[in-house]
């Protein structure tokens, strides 16, 4: 199995996703410089945090006009799964791949710590081996993942199943205090009506291993390798 | 030259004087301000050099001593850890977020440049009370400072994992910020700033050069007063983007052996870069102005090498490889501009479209510039402060003075400030911010680096010898603690006017102070800064030397924090008081007085108890590991406590002091400050051999009390003087700084 | 030619930054300030010979760069010289 890590000037957790496809999962990885065009062959494409090309004008909204960027609009379309961690999400969302916008957070600062997120969806190539419902410690760093869409979109992404992840407490439930940005309906993460492009604001290549606080993160890339495992199986039958 | 050019240049007519015999005539208005620059304290450490000599600089592991951007030390595998500290406290007072952020941006580029990838950032902040007359200036101040260091290191992508903040009226008027960045390079491949090889072309990468900081360097070497705000211009912006791009491209570059030396363009800009580059290698350096990427229109040669714009380096590569390295930079969406050559003169040569406007040699620049021996004097506060009858205290219950001290800012949790700061890009925090020391692992070795700022300005006030001594023995036994073996330390030493004969010789008193303890505990200084004329309307900070301690992990996996680990662990008090309150957080915060004398210091005992922890670390007996600093041993368990869930602790303390007054037995045992103090958690069955580990090397060592339940009940001498809920004490601790925020909005 | 752009958060979008603003304001005792909205202000140098052809082309850029539909608006102006 291939990860593809595409790097973006001012990507800067590129080396994280990497070493968390490689040396955690033993998979395969390869770094995409911005400005190539093609994925070279890879079977998950990750789109790291960091702040692309500064973030200036607004998280994400520059990197949507990188080169790599068709190239990895034609591989969702062709239903590869595609992971937007933190500006990957942001980028996400301006490239129009996922609907909505990032707002900055609501206290105006940025936060950095572990939150508690609930899976709400395992349909997606990036929870199957989850458990609907199983609660996630995994870090966030952000200034701007306060999730805002129009309400109609907000009520079509909740009917449609497509919210993946959400904040809330140890308990589990959804609330107000656990919910560390503002984001509308306390939503962390969520995917695209095809369900393969997955965009969240948590870092899950920050939590794969003990040694740093927690190894919650791994089941992202985990199921992403069971999920190319199954497409494999189904493509040869 | 008339007085009035001399006074803006802040040169002396001594200094005139020697200009005019280093050139054999009269120097040029851009010579004026080249030299200017070159011999401001910031550059030259005229006032300090005689005596940094004292410091001890070698050892077994160090690679890089001072001299050059940074240190650096051997940490096996083949890796170098290259760290260094530096300050910033001027330009933050100015203009808070800049100031931190240009700061931290700085630090940053003297790690790269030596070949090494920046993993982690520290801070040692000091701001003025958060309350009282300057409240509203100083919460700005330090939430701008916050911020401005969050947003250059959260974006660059480099983990703040540690530091520490501490608040006093002398920081009202000047506060610190003094930044660490630690990098790992390999051992064998460390570049250095050095501009050798005749012909070699001397290139220009980053950012455009404006007029922004014109004199930064000469602003740090002033003192402040109401018409600083006039030189706001001298500010200039980060751009982390930038510098993220220029990292990754010199690391690139680095790759290669193209590359013969790079410096930073940082204070006094291309002119130090230049002349320390070119006196570094023994060569001379002929730069042309016109080919210098300018942001304005009608900069003069003088603006042009005086601009302090950020986010500029200066290299030298070897003839012949200039389309590689151009390539390397093109890839990062970076112009490298070659702008003059290696020459064989040894002079800084600068022209401006072919017309030679300064001819310098290097030599005098750098290594001639002047040096003072200035006049030093016993200050007469001394005697005054130093005299205390604790006697004469009225002494209140200690358990409500042990929540007054939780909520007290130096104390209080800093999470307001870390959870800013992105603590764990790059996956290597193992121990992050708010903890006793940072460390980081080293991905593919098995080991991990811990590292530690410290700094008591009250002690030093008090006593900058023994003050000094303090805070390298602080800053290494917090690294101890977290189960590392200190090998190196970097130091930032904060002071008033040197002109002034009394911060003269807190200076000499604090340098020779950590020179001795440098030596007793083994550990070399690998580089700094100093910062002096920190004043403001003449009056100064504490004496304020901050020290950084790197100390090696072998094995990343027995890494030790703060926080108790089990119930039912034994609890081990490392050393032992005295019942000293003299400088103590109590004392100011109770008693309202900063007086007394600081904790006294057995330097073979700090070793000991220092080698004690890493032993018993690496030997897998101990559960966690804590200093006691300010607050004491009772505040020292309370957050051993802390981020545990609620656990609780039942111990009990042999008194410290025999007075009559028993709540004076009890606050001295609580919250005195002895030092070469630590709690340590051991499980039932090995604290005998954490015992007879400390008695074979002669480190005292008692089995205080026992983890378990929900509240912290401390004792002295059997008589219960704090009893409290974990969850309270938590929740006053962890809440105390950020009510300060709360109240102002904007 | 100059074209200016002013890209501000939609009405129904909240904007804590401009509340912030408006909050410490009437700290200060403007109580006269009912409401901040914070915006970007962009100043764009364009090469066209008309106004109109200036306009034009900012809008384009405001539409497909500078503001993002989903939570911004945008209002170009060409100022006259």
């Amino acid at each position: 199995m291939k990860f593809a890590v595409v790097v973006f000037p001012g990507s800067n957790c590129d080396d994280d996703s990497y070493h968390a496809a490689k040396h955690v999962l033993g998979q395969e990885a390869e770094f995409i410089w911005h400005k190539e065009t093609s994925l070279k062959g890879a079977d998950v494409v990750i789109l790291p945090g960091g702040f692309a090309h500064g973030d200036y004008l607004r998280t994400g909204a520059l990197a949507r006009f990188s080169p790599i960027m068709g190239a990895v609009a034609e591989f969702a379309k062709r239903g590869g799964p595609v992971l937007g961690i933190c500006n990957g999400f942001q980028i996400l969302l301006e490239a129009g791949f996922l609907p909505g916008a990032m707002l900055r957070n609501r206290d105006l600062k940025f936060h950095c710590e572990h939150v508690i997120v609930r899976v709400e969806q395992t349909e997606t190539p990036f929870t199957l081996r989850a458990a609907k419902g199983q609660r996630l410690r995994i870090p966030i760093a952000h200034g701007e993942g306060n999730y805002y869409a129009p309400a109609d979109v907000v009520q079509q992404l909740e009917s449609s199943g497509r919210v993946v992840f959400r904040y809330c407490d140890e308990r589990g439930d959804v609330t107000e205090r656990a919910n560390p940005n503002g984001a509308v309906n306390g939503i962390a993460g969520i995917c695209n009506e095809a369900r393969n492009v997955v965009g969240l604001m948590p870092h899950p290549e920050r939590a794969c291993e003990g040694a740093l606080g927690s190894a919650d993160g791994l089941i992202l890339f985990e199921s992403a390798v069971a999920a190319m495992a199954q497409e494999g199986v189904m493509r040869t039958a | 030259m008339n007085d009035e050019v001399l006074e803006r240049h802040g040169l002396t007519r001594e200094e005139y004087d020697r200009i005019v015999r280093a050139l054999g005539r009269e120097p040029s208005e851009t010579e004026i301000g080249i030299f200017s620059v070159m011999w401001s304290e910031h550059c030259s450490y005229k006032s300090s050099r005689v005596h940094l000599k004292k410091l001890p600089t070698r050892g077994p592991r160090v690679l890089q001593g001072p001299g050059e951007n940074a240190g650096a030390v051997d940490i096996g595998d083949g890796l170098a850890a290259v760290f260094k500290i530096e300050s910033h406290n001027h330009p933050s007072f100015i203009e808070p977020y800049q100031g931190a952020a240009t700061g931290v941006g700085g630090i940053i580029r003297d790690i790269f440049t030596m070949g090494a990838r920046p993993i982690a950032l520290l801070n040692a902040l000091r701001f003025g009370p958060l309350d009282g007359p300057d409240g509203v200036r100083t919460r700005r101040i330090m939430d701008g400072v916050v911020r401005g260091i969050g947003g250059y290191g959260n974006s660059i992508g480099i983990a703040t994992v540690g530091g520490e903040v501490a608040f006093d009226e002398p920081y009202a008027g000047n506060p610190l910020v003094n930044v660490l960045c630690l990098g790992v390079a390999p051992a064998n491949a460390l570049v250095k700033g050095t501009a050798s090889g005749i012909g070699n072309p001397v290139y220009y990468v980053g950012a455009k050069t404006g007029r922004d900081g014109i004199h930064g360097a000469t602003m740090a070497s002033a003192e402040f007063d109401d018409r600083s705000a006039e030189k706001r211009p001298a500010v200039q912006v980060g751009d982390p983007f930038m510098e993220k791009l220029l990292l990754e491209a010199c690391l690139e570059l680095m790759q290669t052996d193209a590359l013969i030396g790079v410096q930073d363009m940082g204070a006094a800009g291309l002119t130090c870069s230049t002349c320390e580059m070119g006196a570094r290698g023994g060569a001379g350096v002929e730069i042309d102005v016109m080919h210098v990427p300018q942001r304005e229109t009608g900069m003069t040669p003088y603006e042009i090498m005086l601009s302090e714009s950020q986010e500029r380096m200066l290299l030298v590569v070897k003839k012949g490889r200039e389309a590689e390295v151009e390539r390397i930079f093109e890839k990062w969406d970076l112009h490298a501009s070659r702008i003059g050559e290696v020459t064989a003169d040894g002079l800084l040569r600068v022209k401006d479209r072919g017309r030679v406007v300064a001819e310098i040699p290097n030599r005098a620049l750098v290594d001639e510039a002047p040096v003072y021996n200035r006049p030093v004097k016993r200050p007469a506060y001394l005697d005054e402060v130093r005299a205390l009858d604790v006697a004469s205290l009225t002494i209140g219950r200690p358990a409500a003075d042990f929540r007054r001290l939780l909520a007290s800012p130096t104390i209080a949790s800093k999470a307001w400030v870390y959870r800013q700061y992105d603590t764990m890009v790059r996956t290597n925090t193992i121990a992050a911010a708010g903890l006793t020391a940072g460390v980081v692992r080293i991905k593919g070795t098995e080991r991990a680096l811990a590292i530690s700022t410290d700094g008591n300005g009250r002690y030093c006030y008090l006593d900058p010898r023994r003050g000094a001594m303090l805070a390298l023995a602080e800053a290494a036994r917090n690294v101890a603690c977290a189960g590392a073996v200190p090998i190196g330390a970097t130091n930032c030493l904060n002071f008033g006017n040197p002109e002034r004969p009394e911060i003269m010789w807190q200076f000499v008193e604090a340098v020779e102070g950590l020179a001795e303890a440098c030596r007793a505990l083994d550990i070399p200084i690998t580089g700094g800064n100093v910062s002096l004329y920190n004043e403001t309307d003449g009056r100064a900070i504490y004496p304020t030397p901050v020290i950084g301690v790197v100390g090696l992990i072998e094995h990343a996996s027995r890494t030790l924090t703060r926080a108790f680990a089990a119930d039912g662990s034994s609890i081990i008090l490392l050393g032992e008081g005295t019942g000293e309150l003299g400088g103590s957080e109590y004392l100011k915060l109770v008693h309202n007085r900063v007086r007394g004398e600081c904790p006294s210091i057995d330097l073979a005992r700090e070793r000991a108890l220092q080698a004690l922890l890493a032993r018993a670390a690496a030997d897998g007996l101990l559960l966690s590991a804590h200093d006691c600093s300010d607050g004491g041993v009772a505040v020292a368990l309370a957050e051993c406590c802390f981020d545990t869930g609620g656990l609780g602790a039942v111990v009990d303390l042999t008194p410290e002091l025999s007075a009559s007054h028993e709540n004076l037995v009890s606050a001295a045992t609580l919250f005195g400050e002895s030092a070469s103090r630590v709690v340590v958690s051991s499980r039932v069955g090995d604290e005998p051999r954490v015992l007879e580990l400390a008695a074979t090397r002669g480190v005292p060592a008692r089995v205080i009390g026992r983890t378990g339940g929900t509240r912290l009940r401390v004792g002295v001498a059997g008589a219960v003087a704090i009893d409290c809920a974990v969850a309270e004490a938590e929740q006053i601790w962890s809440g105390a700084l950020e009510m300060f925020f709360r109240r102002t909005a904007a | 030619m100059k074209a200016r752009v002013f890209v501000t958060l939609k009405p129904s979008v909240f904007d804590p930054q401009g509340k912030t603003i408006a909050d410490a304001l009437h700290s200060l005792g403007y109580t006269g300030v009912a409401d901040v909205r914070q915006g970007k202000f962009f100043e764009i140098d364009v090469e066209a010979r008309t106004a109109d052809q200036a306009f034009h082309v900012a809008s384009e850029v405001a539409d497909k760069v500078l503001a993002n539909p989903v939570i911004e608006s945008y209002r170009v102006e060409i100022p006259e010289s």
